[in-house]
């Protein structure tokens, strides 16, 4: 018998200093954690990442170990991506889909070892994981809460550790991970992160969060460090041109209504379909909607003014075509940008659409219909983002 | 309308199982028992949701008669067929398979912890005479997801001053917009005059006349009692006693002198609020309606039981309860007998013992308790056999084949301004009051007036 | 390890069962080349006779012949390659502990006093159900119909189905909407009041299913098994073969071979080789590999699908519903050897070849089906006791006879398992049957028992289930063996399934691998064309 549960939210391991951190007292729950949303002011906390440094606790991630002789088969028959081209110390963005070739969730593979790997992701999945598993020699176990993560992000992320000591993180290349002495035990840092500047992922055992927080902290003080909330990184993301499961589509197996998954053509990332490979899942379909078309095109939208365009209609003339999944005004770029499902004929670059914007000012709605032009790829990609070693700042 | 919060099943090893109405909450309880089956829920909601999503928008239309050739039935048919092919070719071969399944199969598909599975499969069978391994079970499930209260899917509420408070207000409007309601006025006959209806003959003689008579019985009673064989055809009277409406439930009702208290759930737990069940697997289940097959109630009863004064004071004196608690099996007729009244303090004491194993000081706090055998409640409350239902939810009693095929619209041909409209058409029980709203409809329809009432869902 | 590698094939079919040789054949008649591949060392799969006592023989697992498509026996001219009934349109005679037995002929009853409203309403029940029989049989010769991505030939299916339902006439429409849903015994106690007559319907309609008579969509299990009685081989009735029903398979073999098909006994399937998610063929437990394009596995699909296959190639979504089939076998066999002519209280020795059963009442059924949902097997069983060397001497020594019996429930998975429960189990069947055959004990010269997990590993059927999957409205038509692999074809191209599992089921019916054949040549035609 396992024992009650009666605490009405979680809390991360980083959660003390989370706390002590979150002046305005802004929480949310994210997966039946208590996280916060905003810990001063969101604007100081974008620009900590693309300025300084910015760090953001990520530990309810949905984690699962893949462990057993099947795990490189089992994962590659899971995701649409080549597993086997993955080395060890790795990492890879992957998604994954149902027969239908629609996507249910996308995450980040870590190759731990030749056997051993980590699969971070958004939706709980371990039912889909376990039926998946049959016929394979694998054990697939969650692993969420004996692991504490952080995000820590930004231009001057990588001087920060090397403060802390972490000797050589400058010659970690993206995607790579490594190990480093702390604290007489040891962290994994990868160079990955959801901001689309430079920037790490850390991942160690809850008995070593806060003193790793502290520690981090210190040496990041010269570096302008700074604890950052979900609203700051939504802003991060979305100039990066990263989609968010839940938000820019629906785990498919969520879906209720016919035709509300989206496909990974359907989401720009037909690049990370890979035909070339055994079985995988919406292999099948994925084929057939490669020879038939697709219904629907992700478009990065660059809307012309300020007013963020949520959850916008698109038109073309008179048709709509499509709708608004994530906007963003980007202080960084300079633009106003969404992310849209369109119809697919309306999804090639350089493609110019109206969006229906409303926004109120003391009870009164505007409406805005705002010119918007199909970009070719997201706007924000710095080169400090992919040079190895990493620059100082 | 008030709500209240999810539900326990208790099990026998002293741990239990809530169904917290807090997803992360529901989440974490589920995943205590078995990781699994938490990431697996979502998928089985998904599942029944497109299910209900299928079936609601005809809930509020008089079902079309296959058999017929007429454009309005053919329009009907093929919007039906329109829904379903809209579903794709598995999914419609999934929904097909999903009204024909087990409540057990079903729940077989997706989940591995007994005690889930047991909690989950109440719906199949409540007001059911059939088992969780019973095929068609499922749907009865959908049955219970597919209402709403204030406009929400699924959701359950209780009514302020007990259920009586809803026939109150319903009684309220009716009489607001000029009805008159009779009471202690007990039918004995539908008159009907050269093949039409023409008013009612009560027991106490009055007669009362009308051109429209609408029954709000049961079929079996309808037909079999308060209508004269000879004014209806052979076919309907044999439909009638052919109908499925079989007793399978009891009720006890309860005063208690304080709250008790139930293991391992803390007191303040606000699972405490909701129903509780106190069978853990499907087997355990399914050997309850053994029981009933051979004609005696459950000796391991499955019992679905409420405190509504913990939400509801008006029911009780402060600091006293009262304790709702619906049983699931109790055969109408024991071994092909009436009920005596020694069956009915044994059966009562079978359910209080069922529940007292899991709340250590419930037994001490009995002022009063009230033993309900479907007999009981077929006398008191006139549904034959005590079938909450009024009539069995399996798939030849529901849509066109509600009460029977042929029958379905409400009219009871060849009488002319005899009317249905109780539980028995379709769709079917449960306090919904859609198959009312389907007989006014079809009742204007004929009288050539306008209809106000509305007509299918919007449902999005 | 040698690799031969031969690809002289068109079509390699797994099994020798029924349904794969009767699939094969029609291939072979397209001017295919087919071999046919087959563990066991004599063709005919669950369609066997076996010597299990000195000289004396029995059909080891079917034992009554009674749905086998006519065009199944005229396609491969059965009758001239040694197909021949001993009897056919056999009565059942219910049997009764007084010994007043009832005798259940295809259109009459006769003894156990039953009731001349009885005798009326046996006559109107039957021919209502035969009118509904007529109606289902149209779409058992097909594939099932795609109802919402149709095909001309699924719009026309359709409508002839849908005109013969229409040509019912609205009483029997109506019906129709309501008996195909709901249970054998409302129906039996609205029609009749003989306990005999009621059982006896009621143990057709449960017969090799996990059912009991309350279970809602028996009545389908009725009108599943008396299909035969509009397109059976033999009909009305069940028919006994001559020499037992390895003798069909045999015919069905040479039949087969003389069409041109290569069949080879002796050899087990290790693995269907698949290159991505086409089939290239087949390879042996031997390490031959024999290539081909289409590849027909009359194998049940969990064995096709978990062993040949491979679960790890396969799509999850499609694994899951491997996973979901529900086939676990309730049916067990007994084999009597007797040493004399058995002697039933109160049966005519005229009445010894009819087939016999042992099912009171209809609560008596219910209640042997009762344990089985337990994992137990049940205590009083239910019996289709069948004495075939009444009708055919050759398959015992002079004077001396055999009883075969298909006993319900005992359930694949025993509680305990079936090594320890076996035993009991058969003495507990001799005893029930010594009940009705007081003699019996003393004639005994040796008994066997098949329990489900015999079957299963004798068979090769995965689970024992004679029907490969139950035959329940929620697997059927385009949920057989499960949505999305309805039609003969699989998510790998060019594998076909073609067993008991797939559209219509189990019985000795044939019409699967007739259709699988029809599936794939028409296929083709679409391709080419």
């Amino acid at each position: 018998m396992i024992p009650h549960n009666e605490s009405m939210m979680l809390h991360t391991p980083f959660h003390s200093r989370c706390a002590a951190a979150c002046e305005v007292n802004l929480w949310e729950d994210w997966k039946g954690y208590t996280t916060p949303q905003v810990f001063t002011e969101v604007d100081m906390e974008y620009f900590a990442v693309r300025n300084s440094t910015g760090v953001f606790d990520l530990s309810p991630m949905t984690k699962y170990r893949i462990t057993g002789p099947d795990s490189e088969a089992f994962i590659n028959k899971l995701i649409t991506r080549d597993i086997r081209k993955l080395a060890v110390d790795r990492v890879s963005y992957v998604l994954w889909c149902d027969g239908e070739g629609k996507v249910m969730d996308d995450g980040t593979i870590f190759r731990l070892s030749e056997d051993d790997y980590r699969l971070c992701c958004y939706t709980r999945a371990l039912d889909w994981l376990m039926w998946t598993a049959e016929g394979f020699e694998v054990t697939v176990k969650e692993e969420t809460a004996d692991v504490a993560a952080l995000a820590v992000q930004g231009p001057t992320s990588c001087a920060v550790f090397k403060a802390l000591g972490f000797v050589g993180i400058e010659l970690l290349k993206p995607f790579g991970m490594s190990r480093f002495k702390f604290s007489g035990s040891q962290v994994m840092v990868s160079r990955t992160g959801f901001t689309g500047d430079l920037g790490y992922e850390v991942w160690v055992e809850p008995s070593l969060a806060e003193s790793f927080w502290d520690a981090l902290f210190d040496a990041g003080k010269p570096h302008g460090i700074r604890a950052i909330g979900s609203s700051a990184l939504d802003m991060l993301r979305i100039e990066a041109g990263f989609l968010q499961a839940g938000v820019d589509f629906i785990p498919a197996d969520e879906t209720i209504r016919a035709g509300r998954s989206r496909s990974p053509f359907e989401l720009g990332l037909g690049w990370m379909v890979s035909f070339d490979k055994p079985v995988f899942n919406g292999r099948r379909a994925l084929l057939r909607e490669r020879a038939q078309g697709s219904r629907y095109a992700f478009v990065y939208l660059d809307v012309e003014g300020n007013k963020p365009a949520e959850h916008a209609f698109v038109y073309h003339g008179d048709q709509e075509v499509g709708t608004i999944t994530s906007a963003a005004w980007c202080p960084t770029t300079k633009t106003n940008i969404a992310f849209a499902q369109v119809d697919a004929k309306f999804g090639r670059p350089g493609q110019s659409l109206v969006a229906e914007i409303y926004y109120e000012r003391e009870l009164k709605w505007t409406r805005v219909m705002a010119q918007c032009k199909v970009t070719k790829g997201a706007l924000f990609s710095p080169d400090r983002r992919r040079q190895t070693p990493a620059p100082n700042f | 309308m008030v709500p209240y919060g999810g539900g326990v099943t208790f099990m026998q090893n002293g741990d239990y199982f809530g169904n917290h109405t807090d997803h992360e909450r529901h989440h974490r309880e589920l995943a205590r028992h078995s990781k699994r089956d938490a990431d697996a829920y979502h998928r089985y909601e998904a599942d029944v949701m497109k299910q209900t999503r299928i079936i609601r928008p005809f809930l509020m239309r008089t079902p079309p008669d296959p058999t017929s050739f007429k454009p309005r039935d053919i329009r009907e048919l093929i919007a039906m067929a329109k829904a379903f092919s809209g579903m794709g070719e598995v999914g419609l071969a999934d929904t097909m398979r999903f009204w024909t399944m087990s409540i057990g199969d079903f729940l077989e598909e997706y989940f591995e912890s007994d005690v889930v599975k047991a909690h989950l499969a109440g719906s199949g069978i409540i007001g059911t005479a059939l088992g969780v391994y019973s095929p068609g079970t499922a749907y009865v499930l959908l049955h219970h997801y597919m209402g709403d209260v204030d406009g929400s899917i699924g959701s359950w509420g209780l009514a302020r001053g007990g259920m009586g408070a809803v026939s109150n207000a319903l009684a309220g409007a009716f009489k607001s917009f000029g009805g008159t309601v009779q009471c202690d006025a007990e039918v004995a006959q539908v008159i009907v005059k050269n093949g039409k209806a023409a008013g009612v003959a009560l027991i106490n003689g009055d007669e009362i006349y009308s051109r429209i008579v609408v029954s709000n019985l049961d079929p079996k009673r309808t037909f079999l009692k308060i209508m004269d064989e000879g004014d209806l055809p052979k076919d309907l009277v044999r439909k009638a006693k052919n109908f499925k409406i079989r007793g399978s439930s009891g009720k006890l009702n309860i005063a208690l002198d304080g709250l008790p208290t139930f293991n391992g759930l803390p007191e303040d737990s606000p699972l405490c609020l909701g129903e509780k069940h106190f069978i853990d697997s499907l087997p355990r289940m399914e050997r309850a309606y053994d029981d009933w097959k051979s004609g005696t109630w459950s000796k391991d009863p499955y019992v679905d039981m409420l405190i509504p004064t913990q939400v509801d004071p008006t029911m009780a004196p402060p600091g006293k309860h009262m304790m709702s608690v619906f049983v699931q099996y109790a055969p109408p007729m024991i071994d092909g007998r009436e009920w005596t009244s020694e069956d009915r303090d044994a059966f009562g004491k079978t359910v209080i013992d069922q529940i007292s194993s899991y709340s250590p000081n419930f037994k001490d706090l009995i002022l009063h308790c009230e033993v309900r055998s479907p007999q009981d409640i077929e006398n008191e409350v006139g549904l034959t056999e005590g079938n909450i239902f009024m009539g069995e939810l399996t798939f030849d009693q529901l849509l066109f084949n509600r009460p029977f095929p042929g029958y379905a619209q409400y009219r009871v041909p060849p009488v002319k301004g005899m009317y249905m409209c109780g539980s028995g058409t379709h769709p079917g029980g449960g306090v919904m009051a859609a198959p009312g709203a389907n007989a006014a409809r079809e009742i204007l329809m004929d009288l050539k007036r306008t209809s106000l009432v509305p007509e299918g869902y919007d449902d999005d | 390890m040698m690799t031969e590698i031969k690809s002289e094939y068109d079509v390699v079919v797994i099994g020798a069962g029924h349904n794969g040789l009767a699939c094969a054949a029609s291939l072979a008649k397209t001017g295919r080349k087919v071999i046919v591949i087959e563990a066991l060392d004599s063709p005919g799969g669950a369609c066997a006779t076996t010597e299990f006592y000195e000289k004396f023989s029995v059909s080891s697992c079917a034992q009554w012949l009674y749905q086998l498509n006519d065009s199944v026996v005229s396609q491969m001219s059965l009758e001239q390659h040694g197909f021949e009934l001993s009897a056919r349109n056999i009565p059942t005679t219910v049997l009764c502990e007084s010994g007043d037995h009832l005798t259940v002929f295809s259109d009459r009853l006769e003894g156990a006093g039953v009731s001349d409203k009885d005798k009326a309403a046996f006559k109107s029940f039957t021919k209502q159900m035969l009118k509904f029989c007529d109606v289902l049989s149209k779409a058992f010769k097909r594939r099932p119909p795609n109802l919402v991505d149709r095909s001309f030939g699924d719009v026309m299916a359709l409508l002839g189905l849908g005109m013969k339902i229409k040509m019912l006439g609205k009483t029997d429409m109506r019906d129709l909407m309501r008996l195909g849903l709901i249970n054998i015994y409302d129906v039996m106690e609205e029609n009749f009041d003989n306990d005999l007559l009621k059982a006896a319907i009621s143990l057709d309609s449960v017969m090799g299913s996990h059912m009991g008579p309350r279970s809602p969509n028996t009545v389908f299990g009725y009108l599943y098994r008396h299909m035969g009685d509009i397109y059976g081989y033999g009909r009305p009735g069940v028919s006994v073969v001559r020499g037992g029903m390895g003798q069909l398979g045999q015919s069905m073999a040479k039949a087969a071979k003389a069409m041109g098909v290569d069949i080879e006994l002796n050899a087990s399937v290790d693995r269907i080789s698949i290159d991505l998610d086409k089939v290239m063929g087949v390879v042996l437990k031997d390490g031959r590999e024999l290539r081909a394009g289409i590849v027909v596995s009359s194998a049940d699909p969990k064995t096709t699908f978990e062993k040949f296959v491979g679960l790890a190639n396969l799509e999850t979504d499609t694994l899951r519903r491997v996973k979901n089939v529900r086939m676990k076998g309730d049916a067990a066999k007994l084999h009597i050897a007797l040493d004399g002519l058995p002697n039933f209280m109160g049966l005519a020795e005229s009445r010894l070849g009819d087939r016999l059963l042992i099912a009171p009442n209809m609560e008596y059924i219910e209640k042997a089906f009762n344990p089985s949902k337990y994992g137990k097997f049940s205590t009083s069983p239910i019996m289709d006791i069948s004495i075939p060397s009444i009708h055919d001497s050759g398959l015992a020594p002079e004077g001396k006879h055999v009883l075969s019996a298909i006993v319900q429930y005992a359930p694949y998975d025993l509680e305990g398992g079936w090594e320890a429960g076996k035993q009991p189990f058969q003495n507990l069947l001799i005893d029930c049957l010594s009940q009705y055959y007081p003699g019996l004990k003393h004639q005994i010269l040796s008994a066997e028992l098949l329990t489900p997990v015999d079957i299963e590993e004798r068979y090769l059927i995965h689970g024992g289930h004679w029907h490969h999957g139950e035959i329940s409205l929620d697997q059927i038509l385009m949920m057989r063996p499960f949505p999305g692999v309805s039609q003969y074809s699989t998510p790998v191209d060019g594998l076909y399934l073609s067993g008991a599992g797939t559209h219509p089921g189990g019985g000795v019916l044939g019409l699967a691998g007739l259709n699988t054949a029809k599936e794939i040549i028409s296929q083709k035609k679409n391709r080419t064309g």
